[in-house]
């Protein structure tokens, strides 16, 4: 058995071993990885997601748990410090010796730190690992502590720079970002380019210093600003230096490989240095002359080396390597292809540009107009994947080039992704092409995008190519005359709104009626509150009526929450209530001991109720006038307001009571998500109306109505439906367009993602809703009409009557409560204690 | 906290040493599920109506450790009689105990019979 020793575990030394296990010669090769980190490989690509949640373990590359199952001995926290060639050992830095028969330097790069005078001062931070965001993290929670403005420096408007200046704006820091050169990210962008993207990124808030070169880092012991010249100063309290990256490799200069003039250790195709058993891949390799500071050369490398020493030879490096990216870079679109900046006698390019909607997109076409040579998109990159396929496959671009970045025409310029060629490379992080994609569905191993996904692991690296391999499969499912539906679950073989249909057809009104009359099996958690969903839409049901149907929040009428007890939230209606109000709310938390807080849409919500004392806390509400609030439904939840024309001497009309008014209206109003919505008095926008599934603004003479806000997980705004309509137009278009949405939307899919759907999109929903394309509105506005008047609350119900009640006991032999719940105190109140595992 | 989760144990109808009578019939709705207290142990008890069979498995979730699967939906998965947990809608069956959607351990099933319409459940000691 011969010993592979990978010297650093970064995302390139994972990747090795990743193709490692792949080619399963485990059985021949002992593998050893050494990490001078703490923790396994990590995505440093998405680093700054870090910043976000701050959990480590999200951006693992693998669980080391998984090296253990693949037979590999990954060492961490041990850094690798010498390389003796002639007995083929390495020795640690806790002074450990190891052999190898094989040895990777997979060792990566560090920060570049410019040599400026200061840049060692207190607060000068580099952006490289987790530790270093960790550090930075610390020092500016400190900093903003004692100065809430304080501001933070990034030097260098490359990629990682901009990512820096993000983070550090979303510290609570003012941003700065300093670049030497006179345009941002350098190396990807021509000057028109990155003026878009500037003005972009200032209209978000960050601060722009182009051509500045420092001179020196101010301060005594900690950074308190940059000079740039005499009088050119900039007070800033951290600096995040981002100026590039240099190779480590040290181990192959004090071991005496041929090393590169400015750096790096020289390769060939193979990946073998001037040493040969020694291996060096990523960005610690030197090959063609270049550092190639992108992971997907750096997991191509990983593959030739790995064949290399299980001795499949034939596969190398390629000569040209392709350095095209796209990145969502703090929300704006960045990409650049191929020759970005080409000189004038290769071609020419065709450019669209504009700066208000923050656009830009430039294509190179040859001379003879023939082929794509490259490009740069900014501001939306959605035409990325396909121009660079065509970029790379050198396929015919149409005769007016300009169709391949215009605004989309109908049918766009270039027809299906199926037209591709099959060695068309789809993701180039894992090497896939189009025919493995395609071949995975055709040759019937795999069924669905899931299961492409799973074998040939496309899109699942940095995940940019998604879009089209989902077109690939559906395409190719088409092809083969499969329709791409979707079923519900394993009971039932069709779609919600079809299922709705049937239900409203046959007037069944239970689920066992519904299963046996077009289902099979017993149900499941999937179908069983979808069916329940649809009874309250058709019949205004409560799920009082067939609680054992119903998801868990609705059969207790309340919100399971971590430990298993409950939250009650009562109907607070466009947010207003009384003192008197207030002071009820108040004895009944503290009678019951609740944790209470005032929720995201102007509620109360009370925690921690036992469900044993469910009943006797809203039989109390009941009493003191409130009722449910649905905040456990996939139901309309909040109409939320500003104070409006009432008290606001802006206000130009009513908010208040109109949004009283619809939330009465919608209240226990079943859909397929859960529905909010909002009511400004003016264009300030103080109830935030436009990020709701319906929203009104009052302009004058009369309300916009906005629909299709707030996308969840991917945020988004409402767009805009009518405008100037009185209070009475605004409910009929909001009962029908309300209603459509109930319908025709997809379980648990919100009005964003409906309406993205929805053919034609919100000119569509106009010819619907406002013009009666379909002569349904009649019919849309009867069903609204009927639900309303059928509300009923449906606390009131379950205390009403006994047999309801039974289910709020945690035993059904004894009134014993829950005795393995256990709270700990929080700020003056309580919490339930963290999750045992 | 392991330990909590050790007290649940699988009982086969052959080991049973103790019928322990639950609760009667009408206690339990139908096609659904309800939590029955015996000793420290908390037993959810289901009446799979559809097909006309009971279940009981221990009521604390192995996930999180809450007690909460009486709380959860009743369903099959390829014939196969589940129950979901409401945390996260992780499914076990009710014949074996077996994690059905993910890698969790089984929880623990007892046996359950119905005699002049009162439930039992079989414990082992």
């Amino acid at each position: 058995m011969k010993t592979i020793i990978v010297v650093g575990n970064g995302m390139v030394g994972y990747k090795f071993c990743e193709k490692f296990v792949a080619a399963s010669v485990n059985e021949e090769f002992k593998v050893i990885v050494f990490g001078e980190e703490p923790r396994p490989a990590y995505d440093r690509v998405h680093l700054s997601e870090f910043f976000e949640n701050q959990d480590a373990k999200a951006l693992e590359m693998a669980p080391a748990e998984w090296y253990k199952e693949n037979k590999i001995d990954l060492i961490v926290d041990e850094r690798v410090s010498d390389i003796q060639r002639t007995t083929k050992t390495i020795i640690t830095a806790k002074n450990r010796v190891f052999n190898y028969d094989y040895l990777v330097l997979a060792t990566g790069s560090s920060a570049f730190v410019p040599p400026i005078k200061g840049v060692e001062k207190e607060g000068v931070f580099v952006y490289r690992t987790i530790e270093d965001l960790e550090g930075m993290l610390a020092y500016a929670a400190n900093l903003k502590e004692k100065n809430p403005n304080a501001r933070a420096a990034v030097l260098g408007g490359g990629l990682l720079g901009l990512e820096a200046g993000k983070a550090v704006m979303d510290m609570g820091l003012e941003p700065h970002i300093i670049e030497f050169a006179p345009k941002l990210m350098p190396r990807q962008l021509d000057a028109r380019s990155s003026k878009v993207l500037q003005l972009k990124l200032e209209s978000i808030g960050l601060n722009i210093h182009l051509s500045k070169a420092t001179n020196q880092i101010l301060g005594d012991d900690a950074i308190t600003g940059m000079e740039f010249g005499e009088d050119d100063v900039l007070d800033v309290e951290i600096l995040v230096v981002s100026a590039g990256i240099r190779p480590r490799d040290e181990l192959g200069k004090t071991c005496g490989l041929e090393m590169g003039v400015r750096g790096g250790i020289v390769v060939d195709n193979k990946m073998k240095t001037s040493d040969e058993n020694i291996f060096a891949i990523g960005e610690v390799a030197l090959y063609n002359q270049m550092i190639y500071g992108l992971v997907a050369p750096g997991y191509d490398m990983a593959g030739v080396a790995v064949n290399q020493i299980i001795g499949n030879t034939e596969e190398l490096m390629p000569a040209e390597i392709d350095m095209s990216t796209k990145l969502k870079l703090i929300g704006v679109d960045v990409a650049s292809f191929g020759e970005p900046f080409m000189p004038v006698s290769k071609g020419h390019s065709v450019i669209f540009e504009n700066k208000t909607q923050h656009l830009y997109k430039r294509i190179n076409v040859s001379l003879d107009g023939k082929s794509l040579l490259g490009g740069i998109l900014v501001g939306d990159a959605s035409d990325y994947n396909m121009l660079h396929q065509v970029f790379l496959n050198g396929m015919a671009i149409p005769e007016d080039a300009a169709q391949l970045i215009l605004p989309a025409t109908e049918g766009g310029a270039f027809g299906s992704a199926l037209d591709l060629p099959d060695e068309a490379q789809i993701c180039s992080c894992e090497n896939v092409s189009k025919g493995q994609i395609c071949g995975a569905i055709k040759d019937g191993s795999c069924e669905d995008l899931a299961g492409v996904i799973a074998s040939t692991k496309a899109s699942t690296s940095c995940g940019g190519c998604k879009p089209m391999v989902t077109d690939l499969v559906n395409e190719t499912l088409k092809s083969l005359g499969k329709t791409v539906k979707n079923v519900i679950c394993e009971h039932f073989e069709y779609s919600r709104q079809e299922l709705y249909g049937i239900i409203k057809a046959k007037k069944l009104t239970s689920f066992n009626e519904v299963l046996d009359a077009a289902g099979t099996g017993h149900g499941c958690e999937t179908c069983k509150p979808l069916v329940s969903s649809i009874f309250a839409s058709l019949y205004n049901d409560t799920p009082n009526k067939e609680d054992v149907t119903q998801d868990t929040n609705d059969k207790f009428l309340a919100n399971i929450q971590r430990n298993g007890t409950y939250s009650v939230v009562p109907r607070i209606a466009g947010g207003e209530l009384t003192p008197e109000d207030l002071i009820v709310l108040g004895q009944i938390g503290s009678k019951y001991n609740l944790y209470t807080k005032i929720t995201g849409g102007a509620r109360i919500d009370f925690f921690g109720a036992e469900l044993n004392d469910l009943p006797a806390i809203w039989t109390e509400l009941i009493d003191a006038g409130f009722e449910s609030g649905h905040a456990y439904g996939k139901s309309l939840r909040t109409v939320k307001s500003c104070v409006g024309s009432t008290w606001c001497r802006y206000g130009l009309d009513e908010s208040i009571t109109f949004a009283i008014e619809l939330e009465n209206r919608y209240k226990g109003l079943r859909s397929p998500h859960k529905i909010k919505g909002g009511v400004s008095g003016c264009i300030r926008e103080c109830a935030e109306a436009r990020g709701k599934d319906f929203g009104i603004i009052a302009v004058e003479g009369g309300w916009n109505l906005y629909v299709g806000g707030n996308g969840g997980a991917t945020p988004r705004h409402a767009q805009l439906l009518a405008e100037k309509i009185d209070n009475e137009t605004v409910i009929k278009y909001l009962d029908r367009y309300l209603i459509y949405y109930i319908q025709t939307a997809a379980p648990l899919m919100r009005t964003a993602a409906w309406l993205d759907k929805l053919e034609g999109g919100i000119e569509q929903l106009k010819k619907v809703v406002i013009e009666d394309s379909l002569h349904i509105v009649e019919d849309l506005e009867k069903e609204m009409q009927f639900l309303v008047d059928a509300y009923e609350c449906e606390w009131k119900q379950a205390i009403a009557n006994e047999e309801t009640k039974k289910r709020f006991h945690h035993f059904v032999n004894s009134d014993d409560r829950d005795d393995n719940l256990v709270f700990v105190p929080l700020r003056d109140q309580k919490m339930p204690e963290l999750w045992k595992n | 906290m392991d330990t909590l989760l050790l007290k649940y144990k699988t009982v086969k109808e052959a080991e049973v040493k103790v019928w322990f009578k639950a609760a009667p019939v009408s206690a339990f709705p139908k096609d659904g599920g309800a939590c029955v207290k015996y000793k420290d142990l908390q037993i959810a008890v289901f009446n799979f109506s559809r097909l006309d069979k009971w279940y009981a498995c221990q009521n604390l979730s192995p996930e999180k450790q809450e007690m909460v699967l009486s709380r959860g939906m009743l369903g099959d998965h390829k014939g196969i009689p589940k129950i979901a947990c409401p945390l996260h809608k992780k499914t076990f069956s009710l014949e074996t105990g077996e994690n059905l959607n993910a890698d969790l351990a089984p929880i623990a099933v007892y046996p359950i019979k119905i005699e002049a319409e009162n439930v039992y459940i079989g414990f082992s000691e």
